[in-house]
């Protein structure tokens, strides 16, 4: 198992012009699968630490402290991919 | 009026905690929770009763039989249909359009007839209608909405012609929450000559809704929004025009005979009777009992109840956001009447998913997105928006609470 399929249990296109993609973490890794993101990622703002609002390279995204991140303008699914391994390595 | 406290008690989902926080469902507009009486139906159907229904002589057969029957019955006479030979079984209200068009206006539509649909339909009431328009060679005639989500009459009234056979229109939007006028629209529509099919997705779970009344020929509505399982809703239908329509698909119980001519070497089959003529295959037997139960649920409580309930819900929450929420807008109608429980908002810099995934993260339920009515989204100008729907089990408190994390999200 890659390292994505390790942490990530499922992605989603939300609905609407956005075309963002929600990343939902495996429930029983989505805390280390937090920690490994904040490590990674730069905290450009948090709200109550519930969420946070992240930049890497040159993608911007939102944490949720549910397990979940929403990535946006992003190409396809290759380049989520990637980022994902980068971030959770 | 109905007491949401002692309803929730027969929830059994709604004791449950999400992301350590009590459950707040707030999207019934896609589908409602399940009282324990519906569930416990559907166990007992499968443990009691289960067999397939109909031309067997066994016991199992004749009472999963007896069952499915009832349950056309309890549904005709919660909406008011002649009797169960007016409601068809499907698997919701997208197959009930679809049965429409397919069996319909596939067949009496011809090249320069005209289907009117309205800008604010959900995409089940839009996509069949396109579909068929290029294999039938029907022209389409969309109905304008105002800015506050209402149905423009007058764009409507100029649509529609002798050319018009057949009006789709929402009884009530599944984004805003408007509530048409059905009656001015049928009235309308068959001085014209045409038919009318009403989606009643969101109006049936939620209003008192009389087919005759409405003066509607057909009505499609969904199982799984008004308490019941998934994978049951209905059509209903005038029997006349039943009568006269082609079946949708073929096989199993809509059969009366299949008979094979030696000479010229076809088969010549009979329908059988409404509503079975538009049930082919083995039908879901156990939805339907599951959908009776909702149904009982739902007379018990009131339909009145029920629809008086959800605009005291939509006032409260529509009065909170205003008062207490800076970055908080309401889209579609600013006012409660004319409308049922289903709040259209966003918080200005924050999209709808932020507004979702952060609302989730305190147990609450809501939907972002289209709703499946880019259509609507477009006469809006918004890229997507924030759904907030309401049913029997939802309370102030928990609008409250709701109201207390937008502040929240506020801060973005």
């Amino acid at each position: 198992m890659g390292i994505v399929e390790d942490y990530v249990a499922r992605t989603e296109g939300t609905c609407g012009k956005e075309k963002d993609v929600i990343v939902i973490f495996r429930y029983e890794k989505k805390d280390e699968a937090i920690n490994r993101i904040l490590k990674r990622a730069k905290v450009e703002k948090s709200l109550a630490g519930i969420v946070f609002e992240l930049t890497f390279k040159n993608f911007s995204f939102r944490l949720y402290q549910s397990g979940k991140a929403i990535f946006r303008s992003l190409k396809n699914k290759d380049e989520l991919n990637a980022v994902l391994t980068e971030l959770l390595s | 009026m109905l007491d949401p406290y002692k309803i929730r008690e027969d929830f059994p989902i709604l004791k449950r905690k999400v992301n350590n926080n009590p459950l707040i469902y707030f999207d019934n507009a896609a589908t409602s929770q399940k009282p324990r009486q519906v569930i416990e139906a559907i166990r007992s159907f499968y443990e009691n009763h289960n067999a397939n229904v109909h031309r067997a002589v066994y016991t199992l057969s004749q009472e999963a039989s007896e069952l499915y029957e009832d349950a056309h019955e309890e549904v005709a006479e919660f909406i008011n249909a002649s009797g169960m030979e007016e409601t068809i079984f499907v698997r919701g209200t997208t197959e009930a359009i679809n049965l429409v068009a397919y069996s319909q206006a596939l067949h009496d539509l011809k090249k320069n007839d005209e289907v009117i649909v309205t800008l604010m339909e959900h995409h089940s009431n839009i996509v069949p209608w396109e579909i068929l328009s290029k294999i039938a060679g029907f022209n389409i005639k969309y109905v304008d909405v105002n800015n506050d989500g209402t149905i423009n009459y007058e764009s409507f009234e100029g649509a529609i012609s002798k050319k018009t056979k057949i009006v789709c229109v929402s009884h009530v939007s599944n984004v805003t929450g408007v509530v048409n006028d059905v009656r001015r629209i049928a009235k309308t529509a068959h001085e014209y000559g045409s038919l009318v099919l009403v989606d009643g997705a969101q109006s049936v779970p939620h209003l008192p809704v009389n087919v005759k009344d409405l003066d509607v020929d057909f009505l499609a509505f969904s199982g799984h929004k008004m308490l019941g399982p998934t994978g049951i809703g209905v059509l209903y239908g005038r029997r006349e025009i039943l009568e006269e329509m082609a079946p949708f698909q073929g096989g199993g119980e809509m059969i009366r005979a299949v008979e094979f001519s030696s000479k010229t070497r076809r088969c010549s089959i009979t329908w059988n009777d409404l509503p079975w003529k538009f049930e082919a295959g083995t039908p879901n037997v156990c939805g339907g009992v599951g959908l009776t139960e909702a149904v009982k649920y739902l007379k018990k409580v009131g339909m009145e109840n029920v629809k008086e309930h959800e605009e005291a819900l939509t006032k409260y929450v529509m009065s909170k956001m205003r008062e207490c929420c800076k970055k908080v807008k309401i889209y579609g109608p600013q006012t409660s009447t004319a409308k049922c429980g289903i709040v259209p908002f966003g918080v200005d810099g924050v999209s709808s998913h932020d507004i979702a995934l952060f609302l989730d993260n305190y147990g609450i339920m809501v939907r972002s997105g289209f709703h499946c009515a880019q259509p609507l989204h477009e006469v809006f100008k918004l890229n997507s928006s924030a759904r907030a729907s309401f049913y029997i089990y939802n309370t102030c408190e928990e609008i409250d609470r709701f109201i207390e994390i937008l502040k929240e999200i506020e801060q973005f």
